[in-house]
């Protein structure tokens, strides 16, 4: 047993069903008691998602623990295989079903046999994998199903596309900007003269999956998702992979050139040099910033970094190598690949941190006292009891993580956005200083004088401590409110039941 | 609607149980508030604390009194000994909170897995010298609010028996509480022995805000009677005495099993009355308990009045309109009498359970208020089915649909208003002083939606999207 009050990665069963509803019509199943459907709340809350998350629960419940699931689970599936007609129904099991026990394979094959669509079981064990790992496992394995089902029936096609093509892999819902990192990257990749052969899961019918042997690489701009797949098709089909996350001007350049590298490496003739020049030095500002006076000033300031592997590198890298900041650490929770964080980083900070307790990541915090934090939400709570402002550059997060506005991490307009979010973390930072130099904004003290300031009528102990109750941010409206409504009745002493009476009369 | 055929009697159905709700360890997010010294330890899985950890947004954040006890591979295959984990981290939470209760949560794993919580607790409370209360609130049994019932449930068994004899011993029992207020004033409402009505004693069950608290006890002040104590209390220590023949009642409408322990165990008179939801429900609720104690209520037609012409601007936009609740937090029966009474017509209960006993003065109250308010009788459905629901929700077009955040968001896309339904459980809801709190939340989609109602952008899907 373990002693826990925050978690950055969630548990499995979340990274399944991120994965089956980023498809187009792919339902998932969850084999679950009653409440843990929470990710349908995640998905419609923080993503603001329009349509109904296709999940469901197979309950399980007292009934079932005593006889088991019987037909129950099957009977889930083949309803919801009339009712919605998906393309695939994905079984997830939960914490829960797997220390049940139950055979959910035989329950597969059994739905199977009346479905029309396909069924089949999310293979994740919930006790050795989190939300992270078993989304890729799942994606690799959806994807695996189906290139096995069109070879099996002879659909696989032949050769590569006539043009140079990619599949991009790796973007899906919940996912940290992945919806605008998709848009740039599919911008990019039309720019290079690069086809999208396939971008999964994000959007995808999985009846496309067949074509994906046909592009001539797989790009995977996030480390924690996607890479088993890029395995499996490199291992199928030969098709080589590129992980370099194009996120910063030199890794953008840097995964550019791979792609020249891999594209020519079979038979075209490509030169993106001119392209990454004039990118990098007009289109890109993160260049001309890192040479302006605003960013000598953040010279050899300090900094911390906090994420997943992805984010956090890249971050690292940005932060030393383009900018000139001193990152004291970087850290990840991913540590179950804590190996390539390492040496991702190692040159580029002075010290890294591989845990994911964050009371260790706080405690970090405080001791080397950096100008900004960029961190997950977790971090900027620490940042704010502390007093050090935080970007937040990775999961977990909250719904103003979800912006409505193009805000891309990748690419060249990513490097705008992330320049812009530096900045403005440190430049507040400063202000703050300055302010507390100063004594803060002189005039802190005259804008809470009310109508009522004056007053010539008493609080009683209990009418008082009773105000006191009420929220901040309206007790002096109320207090004002009631103030008047004990003037008109002529009131001299204003306690609880007055409070409460004029609360009732005008809705203070 | 067609209104051809009115029936006669409240019509109850049971579908399929799969809807969307909270799962009860939700409770802890409020109880610790309530409950000031007292640490909450879920002890369950990853999902439990992710599911407390996005369900209590930025709550987290604030140190709260409640951790979870993350169990292991080698927890669920018992190479690991339950006792000497859980007095490990109990030991942990005692140093570095020192709490004057710990509650455990038990889960869905630890049924499944059968850890026998009640059996180690008194063993542990001994050893470490602090009261542990055990309360199985998991999604296999229980949905939501009933989270609440079995911790109070829980707690009903540690209330003290016997009332403390004389002044001195009442100041024992918090003689460390008080030197631990030091110069903090005590928030109950003074209680002069010559304002009340000579009464049994009567302790109400409910964890509600504490201005609500007050309200209520005011309320009941009023007709001279005296709330002898509440459960919970503010603080584990204060928990109220509860002596054989004391008079009980609730204030939540998800409470069976703590009214249930208050009659069986403690050998309580449970007072069942409509809950105190509007003004109906307050009146109803005091005038049940006043002729309970044969006393005849005082000025409760006017205040009742008075309170509903406050109403009357919120009560305009919402008269003659049909609203469905999905259900999912057990206040739907009484949310939907209040509403009748508002002039609402109530196309659907759902509710994820029904104690008809608990709830049967209640039901009753909605029945009348139909009748008189000439509102055809709802169908109170038990375990509905969400997908069922939402096709009944396409073909009725209610007004308004109060549900779960899950539905919300894809409702209004299709140009339906809804309302969340977690806000009645936090929200001030209970109490004269409230029915506007309700009103301001029921009507707050419709004024929205009032105001963009010329834009024309009521239809959000693409029509292809499905269902």
């Amino acid at each position: 047993m373990k002693l826990a009050y925050w978690m950055y990665a969630g548990p499995a069963h979340i990274g399944t069903l991120r994965i089956a509803s980023s498809f187009k019509n792919v339902h998932a199943i969850m084999h679950a008691p009653i409440g843990d459907d929470y990710f349908n709340v995640m998905r419609s809350m923080l993503s603001r998602e329009r349509n109904f998350t296709p999940v469901t629960t197979s309950v399980v419940d007292r009934n079932v623990l005593a006889r088991g699931s019987q037909e129950k689970v099957v009977d889930n599936i083949t309803r919801k295989d009339a009712e919605e007609h998906p393309d695939l129904i994905v079984l997830t099991p939960t914490c829960t079903s797997s220390i049940l026990q139950e055979d959910l394979h035989n329950f597969v094959e059994r739905a199977q046999l009346e479905a029309k669509g396909d069924v089949m079981l999310a293979d994740v064990n919930h006790y050795r994998y989190n939300e992270l790992q078993a989304a890729d496992r799942t994606l690799h394995q959806i994807v695996q199903y189906y290139i096995e089902k069109a070879r099996k029936r002879g659909e696989l096609p032949e050769g590569k596309t006539e043009k140079p093509s990619v599949n991009i892999i790796g973007t899906s819902t919940l996912g940290f900007h992945n919806n605008h990192d998709c848009t740039e990257l599919k911008r990019l990749m039309a720019d290079l003269g690069i086809e999208v052969n396939t971008l999964i899961p994000e959007g995808a019918s999985v009846n496309d999956l067949k074509k994906m042997p046909k592009a001539w690489f797989n790009l995977i701009p996030y480390r924690e998702l996607g890479l088993a797949t890029a395995q499996y098709l490199e291992e199928q089909f030969g098709t080589p992979y590129i992980d370099i996350t194009p996120m910063g001007v030199v890794e953008t350049a840097r995964c550019i050139r791979k792609i020249q590298q891999v594209v020519n490496a079979q038979g075209a003739e490509v030169d993106y040099e001119e392209f990454i020049n004039e990118q990098t030095l007009h289109v890109s500002q993160a260049a001309w910033f890192s040479r302006s006076i605003d960013c000598q000033n953040l010279t050899g300031k300090k900094a911390v970094v906090f994420g997943d592997n992805t984010h956090a590198a890249a971050m690292t890298k940005i932060l030393a190598r383009e900018m000139g900041i001193h990152v004291v650490w970087a850290g990840t929770y991913c540590k179950y690949d804590a190996d390539w964080f390492r040496e991702q980083v190692s040159e580029y900070c002075d010290e890294v941190l591989i845990t994911d307790d964050h009371g260790a990541i706080g405690d970090a915090i405080a001791r080397v006292e950096p100008s900004a934090i960029f961190g997950t939400q977790m971090e900027r709570h620490v940042g704010k009891r502390l007093d050090i402002p935080c970007g937040v550059i990775a999961a977990p997060i909250h719904v103003q993580n979800f912006p409505i506005g193009y805000k891309p991490f990748m690419g060249y307009e990513g490097t705008n956005q992330i320049t812009d979010l530096i900045y403005n973390s440190f430049t507040l930072g400063m202000e703050d200083h300055l302010l507390e130099i100063f004594g803060g904004h002189d005039t802190k003290e005259v804008i809470s004088r009310g109508i009522s300031a004056d007053s010539d009528l008493s609080w009683s102990k209990d009418g008082q401590a009773e105000l006191n109750k009420i929220p901040g941010f309206v007790r002096g409206k109320v207090k004002r409110n009631t103030e008047k409504f004990a003037r008109e009745r002529g009131f001299k002493e204003i306690t609880t039941e007055v409070l409460y009476a004029a609360k009732e009369s005008v809705g203070a | 609607m067609t209104v051809a055929q009115q029936p006669e009697a409240l019509n109850f159905e049971c579908e399929t149980g799969n809807y969307h709700t909270f799962c009860p360890i939700s409770c802890v997010a409020w109880l610790y508030q309530k409950i000031e010294d007292s640490f909450f330890l879920v002890i369950g899985t990853k999902t439990c604390g992710y599911f407390l950890q996005n369900a209590m947004g930025v709550m987290i954040f604030a140190e709260p009194r409640y951790a979870m006890a993350e169990l292991e591979e080698g927890d669920i295959s018992a190479q690991l000994s339950d006792y000497e984990e859980l007095k490990r981290l109990c030991e942990q939470i005692k140093r570095d909170r020192n709490p004057s209760v710990i509650v455990w949560i038990g889960t869905c794993t630890t049924e499944i897995i059968k850890t026998d919580l009640e059996g180690l607790a008194p063993k542990l409370e001994s050893e470490i010298g602090i009261p542990i209360v055990v309360a199985r609130a998991n999604g296999l049994d229980y949905a939501f609010t009933q989270g609440e019932d079995t911790v109070l449930a829980a707690m009903a068994n540690r209330c003290p028996e016997k009332a403390p004899v004389s002044e001195t011993d009442k100041n024992e029992r918090n003689a460390i509480q008080k030197l631990l207020n030091f110069g903090k004033k005590k928030e109950e409402v003074a209680q002069d022995e010559s304002e009340y009505v000579d009464h049994k004693p009567l302790v109400l069950f409910g964890s509600l805000p504490d201005p609500v608290v007050t309200q209520l006890t005011l309320e009941l002040k009023r007709q001279g009677i005296k709330v002898s104590g509440w459960l919970p209390a503010k603080r584990f220590t204060e928990l109220p005495v509860i002596e054989e023949g004391y008079y009980v009642a609730g204030v939540n409408p998800f409470l069976s099993r703590t009214a249930t322990t208050l009659m069986r165990r403690r050998k309580c008179k449970l007072i069942g009355a409509p809950f105190p939801i509007g003004p109906d429900g307050t009146r109803a609720w005091i005038e049940k308990i006043c002729s309970v104690f044969g006393i005849t209520p005082q000025g409760l037609d006017e205040r009742e009045a008075q309170i509903w012409a406050g109403l009357e601007e919120y009560v305009k936009l919402i008269r003659g309109k049909s609203v469905f609740f999905m259900g999912d937090n057990l206040l739907e029966v009484s949310l939907a009498r209040f509403l009748v009474r508002c002039g609402m017509t109530v196309q659907e209960i759902g509710i994820p359970y029904m104690d008809k006993r608990y709830q049967a003065a209640e039901l009753a109250l909605l029945e009348k208020t139909c009748q008189e308010m000439g509102s055809p009788l709802p169908t109170i459905v038990e375990k509905p089915d969400n997908y069922n629901q939402i096709q009944r929700i396409y073909e009725s077009k209610p007004d308004l649909v109060i549900t779960g955040m899950a539905h919300a968001n894809p409702l209004e896309a299709r140009g339906i208003n809804t309302k969340w339904s977690v806000e009645f459980t936090f929200a001030q809801i209970h109490g004269f002083t409230n029915a506007r709190d309700v009103l301001e939340l029921v009507t707050r989609p419709l004024r929205r939606n009032n105001n963009l109602k010329d834009l024309g952008w009521d239809k959000l899907v693409r029509e292809e999207a499905k269902i």
